[in-house]
């Protein structure tokens, strides 16, 4: 998809539901600063969803789609779970791959748009749940990490299989009674992150969604290093509130009391020494900006 | 058997696809009409007469011609906009209705504004539309939703189709182009002028 295709014939202007109208005019496509601030004064890239109502997972949606740096040229690739309900709604190229294969199918994607558009940056994205991502898919994520495969894995990490009920998960914390794992998980919580960068990954993250400013970051940096340099994993807490008890409002709170020192989700971040050299050459945007303000603080 | 001939319902809940009942599509330079391989010309007179003699006729472009992605589509779209304003000059009732993409919006469409592939048959009824015609929607999703509006509608469907034709709609082109269809917005003018716009429902 490019940016200039995006335009409605001036016969049909006039017909055309207003959103869509909205997401040719006032849409973040082509600009290279948007992030979650755009949330709110421009036209998200995601529309109605479907999820439950006060869903962590829905924020998450929201803060990852306003923070990919190159959305007219990114291809996203989900799996089966919550975030599927989720995937026709958005204005962006995705796929839905069978249940845990999201990985294998963004390594051919990723080779043939490569090879189809040798001249283009095309980001490939995938976005699953801890089900696609680290039981079902396990074998897929890995494979492609020890591949080298440049695309950024996206883990929604609820804990258990949301919205088949609630059956365990390998990210489910060990002890955790779900409404269909009535004994209890009887091991630790997969260490996700460890495998991740011992597999190869060249910028791991693991983090909740209640902070819009750390995910843009993250978001932002697993895409352009996946680009260039290699695989990069991200794994964000989206909690199910459904699944944990928990009311629609209470699901920012169960984020942030899960993100503590100490605490299963508290904020962890590898990058790779090759990683952190390309991004301080290619990427230094943001950095400079802060700088100035630091100049002028001085002076 | 009897022959099966595609035609205005409500058919049933799960109508047949046609071409599991035998109708085949046309070869190039031909048309069908309710199932009948006709030449294309048969196929513009008839779907032209459809058109004037509808109360509520309707133009669904889909997204191949609703987005300016190619030349093409920018001069199909030109070709459409004049087929609705020669049926509007005609019928003040005309309607243009876009199909803008194909996800299941929540909580539901607005039928007054747009149709959606997942139940086009909410539009249909809304705005009482009689005759329709589909053009710019892919294969797929024009299927799905020509069998739905044969199933629970009494709406003569034509597709004006860019690739071989649907089985599922009353009349269908193949190959369209805007030349063709700017020749049906012709035949439509042609048959304006000639006063022969008699009302043909129930000739089926």
């Amino acid at each position: 998809m490019d940016k200039e295709k995006i335009k409605i014939n001036p016969e049909f202007y006039d017909i055309m539901p207003v959103e869509y109208q909205e997401l040719v005019e006032n849409a973040t496509y082509g600009k290279e600063d948007r992030g979650w601030k755009d949330v709110g004064s421009s036209k998200e890239l995601i529309e109605e969803h479907s999820l439950c109502a006060g869903c962590p997972e829905s924020i998450a949606f929201r803060h990852i789609l306003a923070s990919l740096p190159n959305p007219e040229e990114t291809v996203m690739v989900g799996s089966t779970g919550c975030t599927s309900l989720v995937f026709p709604h958005i204005a962006l190229h995705n796929i839905h791959s069978l249940f845990g294969n999201q990985n294998a199918v963004a390594s051919g994607l990723k080779r043939a748009l490569a090879y189809r558009f040798p001249d283009k940056i095309k980001d490939v994205v995938v976005l699953a749940g801890d089900g696609a991502t680290v039981d079902i898919g396990l074998d897929m994520t890995l494979q492609s990490w020890f591949r080298q495969e440049k695309f950024a894995t996206i883990c929604f990490d609820n804990e258990l299989y949301a919205n088949t009920g609630g059956q365990e998960s390998g990210l489910m914390q060990k002890g955790f009674v779900g409404k269909m794992a009535p004994a209890g998980k009887q091991f630790e919580k997969v260490d996700m992150p460890g495998l991740a960068k011992t597999s190869g990954c060249h910028y791991v993250a693991m983090l909740t969604s209640s902070k819009p400013n750390r995910v843009e970051k993250v978001i932002r940096n697993a895409v352009l290093i996946a680009r260039e340099i290699g695989p990069t994993y991200v794994q964000i807490y989206t909690p199910c509130i459904l699944e944990i008890g928990k009311q629609m409002m209470e699901g920012l709170q169960e984020m942030r009391d899960s993100e503590g020192p100490g605490q299963r989700f508290e904020y962890q971040e590898f990058i790779t020494d090759e990683a952190k050299a390309y991004m301080e050459a290619k990427h230094p945007k943001k950095k400079r900006k802060k700088k100035r303000v630091e100049e002028k603080k001085v002076d | 058997m009897e022959k099966y001939r595609v035609l205005p319902g409500p058919e049933a809940f799960l109508p047949p696809a046609a071409a599991c009942a035998g109708v085949v599509l046309p070869d190039p330079g031909q048309g069908h009409i309710h199932g009948e391989i006709v030449p294309e010309d048969a196929a513009m007179e008839e779907a032209a007469k459809r058109f004037l003699s509808a109360k509520v006729p309707t133009i669904f472009p889909g997204p191949l011609v609703l987005w300016g992605w190619n030349e093409n589509a920018e001069q199909k779209a030109t070709a459409i906009k004049a087929l609705y304003d020669v049926l509007k000059s005609h019928n003040n009732g005309a309607l243009l209705i876009p199909m803008p993409d194909y996800r299941p919006k929540y909580p539901k469409i607005d039928p007054e504004i747009e149709i959606n592939p997942n139940h086009p048959n909410l539009t249909i009824w809304h705005n009482k539309i009689d005759v329709c015609m589909f053009v710019g929607v892919h294969c797929h999703q024009a299927n799905m939703s020509l069998k739905i509006i044969r199933g629970g509608t009494s709406c003569y469907t034509i597709a004006m189709c860019a690739q071989a034709g649907h089985e599922d709609a009353m009349i269908t082109f193949r190959d369209a182009t805007p030349e063709k269809i700017m020749k049906l917005v012709d035949a439509v003018k042609r048959l304006k002028d000639s006063g022969a716009s008699n009302d043909v429902r129930g000739t089926a």
